[in-house]
């Protein structure tokens, strides 16, 4: 079982053929006895899946209840990006990892990918690791906690205050009655395209547990999580926080992400007990594709909490510069009486990348509050949109709502736009809505210059003094890195 | 000192500048007037190294270093400092950062250590006092909402806190009541200094009411047409500049 389970938790590989070209025709077995699914998706690939993971007959039910539902729906084109269908027959939903071209050292790495890790002070060991070069360790460990004991020690501490921090497919067969308790109940199964095809085959993920009046010792991170390998395309998130606990989650990483799969459409589902808070605080930086946006990875993501409970409150906090097309909205369902959603965002675009990303705040409990501050900045000859709903039901008496989106557009050949949807049922709701939009030009960077600024750091300042509220919100070493992230993927678009 | 001989710049291949030839010996203060379109803030974007300002001929020479082959950036750290007649917004980095950040990074190319905060701090506050900058308004982004005249007076104290030793004030007269016009000329007049010398681009005497040229010249058509005393800048006032106009 362990074996099978080091399998799955290995990078999970699917190509889209059709997309990246022959680069995927290699390292790929129809042989059913070896790790891989044949290519496609039928009630047998997940059937596949759910045995490989040793799943319970629920679970597998539950994925085949989902694909049956996917078979009916049809892909969304209502988002503000454009990309090529993916052809979901041409996709491998479960595969032995593809083996990396090996690396001897980090001499054969892309020279370009090498200077982003010197720029975000990235220590040699964990280079290597992520570059995949030969006998690197295989976990992923943090740039401050080097090493595997650290992060052991990091386990027992949470074990002891009650917390369950593992692999969903652990908690799958661990913790089946939490699971089938919460799982798709913030997101249902038909929620949308997407978020079902998540349901019929994720690959892995995280699950936590906060038990009732606990305040988890530290902040949660995927780096810390022991198998914290690559989940593969289909991720799937369970957050719960039970009555009157905090946990403050982070999720991802400021290192490029390079990964095989160009198709991601993971689910996040958040559910907060009364009094319970959630702060669930993302950097993603997946591979943009090149100056002209090949081979950059499409980051479709279903992002849901619930805020059940009496006085709940969700934090979302996101900072995105990563993947070719990003299409996501983290929401805040704010059902209890009194409880509290959050957003805060920067989404970074340059180049050619596209991204469609807001928030939805649901309000249907009393007193019920929600802020949303959304920074987008585009370069090159990217396109953004800010695309949000608040709304109100009837009663979601004295319901507020404060939101703010600014737009940054650095040079002449980039978009940003913003679709604020307001629905607000009920007299007493009280919403307010502020939008801006600045144009960073030449003339503004030539003021800059003139005072002794060179173009890198007057474009830094000038970012860094947009984002600002937002990098406040975020846990302090990841606003450090994510600052410099934010500097490095605009550098060179001024001017 | 600054030393242009026979400067040519052009504009999408249009000739703006055409062959002008000035020196400005440390210590002095000169003006330069002249009609609308001869050329005056064309001038001032050259000598900073405004992109799309091609330099077609000639040289400028800022201490007998030849500022034309450097960045803007390199002049400015060189002692170059450019009050602009339309100062621009930078939103989002508050004032006194927007400063200290280029003030640093002039001291760092000069190979000099950095500022330290205290010190930089006492500085501004000394600045701010003798401008009547409100400290209110050093902690907002620099030049967001401000007025026309806060934003020149903005001007002022960014070049007394950088410490240039060429200064080149464009228009600044503009936009300013007679009030704010006396507290730019005060922040300008204190810095003057035997090292340190400024061209002053105006259309109006006024403003050399309140700062004492040692020189006027006249531009147009893109060259110097004619150079005296502070009284030239009278004569102007009363006879305006047709005569150069129709000359040229």
């Amino acid at each position: 079982m362990e074996n099978i389970k080091e399998n799955i938790d290995k990078e999970t590989v699917k190509a889209v053929a059709e997309l990246e070209g022959d680069k995927y025709k290699y390292g790929f077995s129809t042989d059913i006895e070896s790790e891989t699914a044949p290519i496609g998706l039928s009630e047998d690939t997940i059937r596949f899946i759910s045995a490989k993971k040793n799943e319970p007959q629920w679970m597998l039910d539950w994925r085949l209840k989902a694909y049956e539902r996917w078979l009916q729906m049809d892909e969304p084109h209502w988002a503000n990006v454009h990309y090529p269908e993916p052809k979901f027959n041409e996709i491998y939903y479960y595969s032995a990892p593809k083996q990396k071209p090996e690396l001897n050292s980090l001499d054969e790495v892309d020279p370009k990918l090498l200077e982003t890790y010197k720029k975000l002070g990235i220590p040699i060991r964990e280079q290597e690791v992520l570059a995949g070069v030969k006998g690197a360790p295989k976990v992923a460990v943090d740039a401050v906690f080097d090493s595997v004991s650290v992060a052991t020690t990091f386990r027992k501490e949470l074990s002891e205050a009650g917390v369950i921090f593992c692999s969903i497919s652990e908690a799958i067969r661990e913790y089946p009655e939490l699971v089938q308790k919460y799982l798709g109940t913030v997101v249902p199964q038909s929620d949308n395209f997407y978020a079902t095809l998540n349901c019929a085959v994720f690959s892995d993920g995280t699950f936590v547990y906060i038990p009732k009046g606990v305040r988890c010792p530290m902040e949660l991170s995927t780096y810390f999580r022991i198998n914290a390998e690559n989940t593969g395309q289909f991720e799937r998130t369970l957050i719960i926080a039970d009555e009157d606990s905090y946990v403050s989650y982070l999720e991802g990483c400021t290192a490029p992400m390079r990964d095989e799969n160009q198709l991601h459409a993971a689910v996040v589902e958040l559910v907060a007990l009364d009094n319970a808070e959630i702060r669930y605080s993302t950097v993603q930086n997946w591979y943009p594709g090149d100056e002209n946006g090949k081979g950059g990875i499409y980051n479709f993501v279903t992002k849901r909490a619930d805020c059940r409970g009496k006085k709940s409150k969700v934090s979302w906090t996101q900072v995105e510069t990563g993947s070719a097309v990003t299409w996501k909205y983290p929401s805040c369902i704010l059902r209890g009486d009194e409880s509290v959603g959050e957003f805060y965002s920067i989404a970074v675009t340059n180049n050619l990348q596209q991204a469609d990303t807001g928030t939805k705040m649901i309000h249907l409990g009393k007193n019920t509050s929600s802020r949303i501050i959304s920074k987008g900045i585009s370069a090159g000859r990217s396109n953004q949109t800010y695309r949000g709903l608040v709304s109100a039901h009837a009663k979601a008496l004295n319901a507020r709502n404060f939101t703010q989106c600014d737009s940054l557009l650095i040079g002449s050949k980039c978009g940003a736009h913003t679709v604020p949807y307001i629905e607000n049922n009920c007299m007493s709701a009280v919403f307010e809505h502020e939008a801006t939009t600045t144009k960073l030009g030449e003339d503004q960077l030539f003021y800059c210059r003139q005072r002794g600024l060179s173009e890198e750091s007057a474009t830094a300042l000038l970012v860094n003094g947009f984002v600002r509220d937002v990098m406040q919100k975020l846990p302090m070493e990841f606003a450090v890195e994510a600052q410099k992230l934010v500097a490095i993927s605009l550098e060179g678009s001024v001017g | 000192m600054l030393e242009i001989k026979n400067l040519k710049v052009e504009i999408d291949g249009k000739l703006i500048t055409n062959g002008l030839s000035l020196t400005v010996p440390d210590g002095e203060v000169h003006a330069i007037m002249g009609p609308n379109g001869a050329g005056k803030s064309t001038l001032s974007y050259a000598l900073s190294g405004r992109p799309n300002y091609e330099i077609t001929g000639g040289s400028a020479l800022l201490n007998g270093k030849d500022i034309l082959a450097l960045e803007p950036e390199e002049r400015a750290a060189e002692g170059l400092f450019l009050s602009f007649q339309y100062p621009l917004e930078i939103p989002g980095v508050p004032t006194l950062t927007f400063i200290r950040t280029a003030l640093n990074e002039q001291r760092k190319y000069r190979g000099e250590d950095e500022i330290s905060a205290p010190a930089f701090m006492k500085l501004a506050r000394e600045a701010a006092s003798r401008l009547k900058i409100d400290n209110e308004m050093l902690k907002r982004p620099l030049n967001v909402g401000f007025s026309g005249g806060e934003k020149k007076r903005m001007e002022i104290f960014q070049m007394e806190l950088l410490q240039p030793n060429f200064m080149i004030l464009d228009e600044t007269d503009s936009g300013l009541d007679i009030d704010a016009l006396r507290v730019v000329a005060d922040g300008v007049n204190y810095m003057r200094a035997p090292n340190r010398s400024m061209l002053v681009i105006t259309h109006y005497q006024r403003l050399l009411d309140y700062i004492k040229p040692d020189k006027v010249h006249v531009l147009a058509n893109g060259k110097i047409v004619d150079t005296g005393g502070p009284e030239l800048a009278l004569e102007l006032e009363k006879s305006g500049y047709d005569k150069y106009e129709v000359a040229a």
